[in-house]
């Protein structure tokens, strides 16, 4: 006798039709920060994606125009918190706009390498984890493994390892020294045995490019449409970097290509990610070979910097001018006016809208943040995929919570 | 100690201080905007490397319109808004209204880059939406309202998106304070009770 099965016709036309919805958050490992989707599911089909933002606002914005410009660096800091020293550069490239400032070329060029740097340290995250997520541990060890180095440099250079707070505005906090330049060497000859274990364990891995291939895909009208820049727009065939397109600090000087993909898919934005570190690596080589000599920051006279203990100790100006700057009704004059200036984050574009109003203080600090647009795009690219392939997009996407909610 | 250990160095330019034009992909724009909707519908300003173009609120679509089709502007970078209350320079070169919204447009192709302002003001301000013209307005048009209370006409799901939805004030006004006003210490708790 055949055993009962269940009825056919109810299948069909009630449990079949109808959908599911599935909260996805806001503390999941997998979602990796502070981020709550609400899923509407058939079956494991997702029919529609709400995120719910706002977990981590702390009102960063807010708070910018409470802190002086140098003080504000540790909380742009605290934003993209996996490559804070690209969003320090960011944020006194903005600052150093309004002012009309510009640097030394030591200082640009250390700059140029704290932010790739930076950038390679927040792709070996988001690399790593994409593989993490979708179950190759082995890959995101190593790449923790070379992010520990770089987290060395900050050490060295700033005495914080997470949120070095390093730039300060019209120049450093302290110059580059021999040892810094010591652990940069060492990242930059770890590397390419990361790349290489890391392509071995992933790029032919059937597996990985099952669950990569042709998910979240995102066309190229879709990706300027949504406001969409760094990688994810590259892997889209965007082909716009601003470090090519409009050039900032010392970026002209340096022989570096900028990758791009057609497909649009997660594995573009992972390929592309993958050869952007290769690049930055290339740059970071160059600037180090022809790091240049002299003062790091500016000259006191134009009384934008602290002067150095040695100076404001043994001579009048110097003591002078750190009165002037440290005491809390002198400090910089600004004008009174407003610039926006970006520059190409390891997400994305990192742009800064300053109002200033004549204090030290900006009047609006308002951050572009790559993460709060991508994530916009989030249930576009997830229509009609997996709950599985959640993980995967989310991952390719880059999002950082403490971005997207400031 | 002598004057020598100030970090004066020797071959240092007098003046660093730098004032660049906008560049000439930028003008470029300007350009063909005017000749796209004429030279009464914005007002120009030019402050380092930006260039400013202030437009009225009922003229803003026309203008975004005309750059996006006409100038080669097809790519909304960021869009956000500013509170002017008490601002300490009233001659300022805004558009003298209390909020202003901004929106930077760039050119993918020539990578100029233009910054449009519009200004709103009490006690109503109400702004176009963008919506249309760039998806990718969506969320940051939902960013302004949930900040500073500007309402988007014809966005097609404006409600807050940081602050909870039962927040009554806008945070980033200048007439709110830095510590709030206590709604983070009433904030309702859900007890294990009552849940």
């Amino acid at each position: 006798m055949p055993a009962p099965l269940l009825d056919e016709p109810d299948l069909q036309t009630e449990v079949r039709q109808a959908t599911w919805t599935l909260n996805f958050g806001p503390q999941h490992p997998a979602t990796h920060t502070t981020l709550r989707l609400i899923l509407e599911l058939e079956g494991e089909r997702i029919v529609k994606a709400t995120p719910h933002i706002g977990y981590l606002h702390s009102g960063f914005e807010k708070l910018g125009e409470h802190l002086n410009f140098n003080q504000y660096v540790t909380v742009a800091d605290r934003k993209n918190y996996i490559s804070p020293p690209m969003n320090e550069v960011a944020w006194h490239h903005a600052v150093e706009k309004a002012l009309g400032v510009e640097l030394t070329p030591r200082c640009q060029y250390i700059r140029v390498i704290i932010g790739e740097l930076a950038r390679i340290s927040d792709h070996l995250l988001c690399t790593g984890a994409a593989a993490l997520d979708l179950g190759a541990f082995t890959a995101f060890l190593y790449a923790f493994n070379l992010r520990e180095l770089i987290y060395d440099v900050y050490e060295e250079m700033s005495g914080y390892r997470f949120h070095p707070g390093y730039t300060r505005v019209g120049g450093v906090f302290y110059d580059f020294n021999d040892r810094v330049l010591d652990r940069i060497r060492k990242v930059l000859a770890a590397f390419p045995k990361v790349y290489a274990d890391m392509d071995k364990l992933l790029f032919r891995n059937r597996i990985f490019l099952d669950r990569m291939r042709g998910v979240g895909t995102l066309s190229k009208a879709d990706a300027i449409a949504l406001s969409c820049t760094g990688p994810i727009a590259r892997a889209s065939g965007v082909k716009f970097d601003l470090r090519k397109d409009a050039p900032y600090l010392a970026y002209p000087e340096f022989d570096f290509e900028v990758p791009y993909c057609e497909e649009g898919d997660c594995w573009a934005r992972f390929m592309v990610r993958m050869e952007e570190m290769r690049q930055s690596v290339k740059i970071v080589e160059q600037a180090l070979a022809g790091l240049p000599g002299g003062p790091c920051n500016l000259p006191i006279a134009d009384k934008l910097n602290l002067p150095d203990k040695a100076t404001t100790y043994n001579s009048m100006e110097g003591l002078i001018m750190h009165f002037e700057m440290i005491m809390p009704n002198r400090g910089f004059e600004t004008p009174k006016n407003e610039v926006y200036a970006a520059v190409e984050g390891p997400n994305g574009e990192l742009g800064y809208y300053l109002v200033t109003d004549g204090t030290e203080f900006g009047w609006r600090v308002r951050t572009r943040p790559p993460s709060f647009i991508h994530f916009a795009v989030f249930p576009r690219i997830i229509k009609d995929h997996m709950l599985a392939d959640v993980v995967a997009v989310l991952g390719s996407l880059s999002i950082i919570a403490a971005e997207l909610d400031r | 100690m002598s004057q020598a250990a100030v970090n004066v160095p020797s071959g240092a330019p007098a003046d660093p201080r730098i004032d660049p034009a906008p560049g000439a992909a930028d003008e470029a724009i300007l350009a063909k905007l005017a000749a796209a909707v004429g030279e009464d519908a914005h007002r120009v300003v030019r402050f380092r490397d930006n260039l400013r173009i202030l437009v009225a609120p009922g003229r803003l679509i026309e203008v975004l319109t005309a750059l996006k089709e006409k100038a080669g502007c097809a790519f909304l970078a960021e869009l956000g808004g500013t509170d002017y209350l008490q601002y300490p320079d009233p001659d300022r070169q805004g558009t003298g209204a209390r909020f202003e919204v901004h929106y930077v447009l760039r050119d993918l192709e020539t990578a100029g880059m233009v910054v449009v302002k519009a200004g709103v003001d009490d006690p109503d301000p109400v702004l176009p939406s963008a919506y249309s013209l760039w998806p990718g307005a969506d969320w940051m048009e939902r960013e302004v309202y949930d900040m500073f209370g500007i309402r988007f006409e014809g966005h097609p799901d404006l409600r807050r998106i940081l602050m909870p939805e039962e927040f009554a004030s806008f945070p980033l006004r200048k007439d709110y304070p830095l510590r709030g006003r206590g709604e983070r210490h009433n904030f309702t708790k859900l007890t294990r009770e009552e849940s």
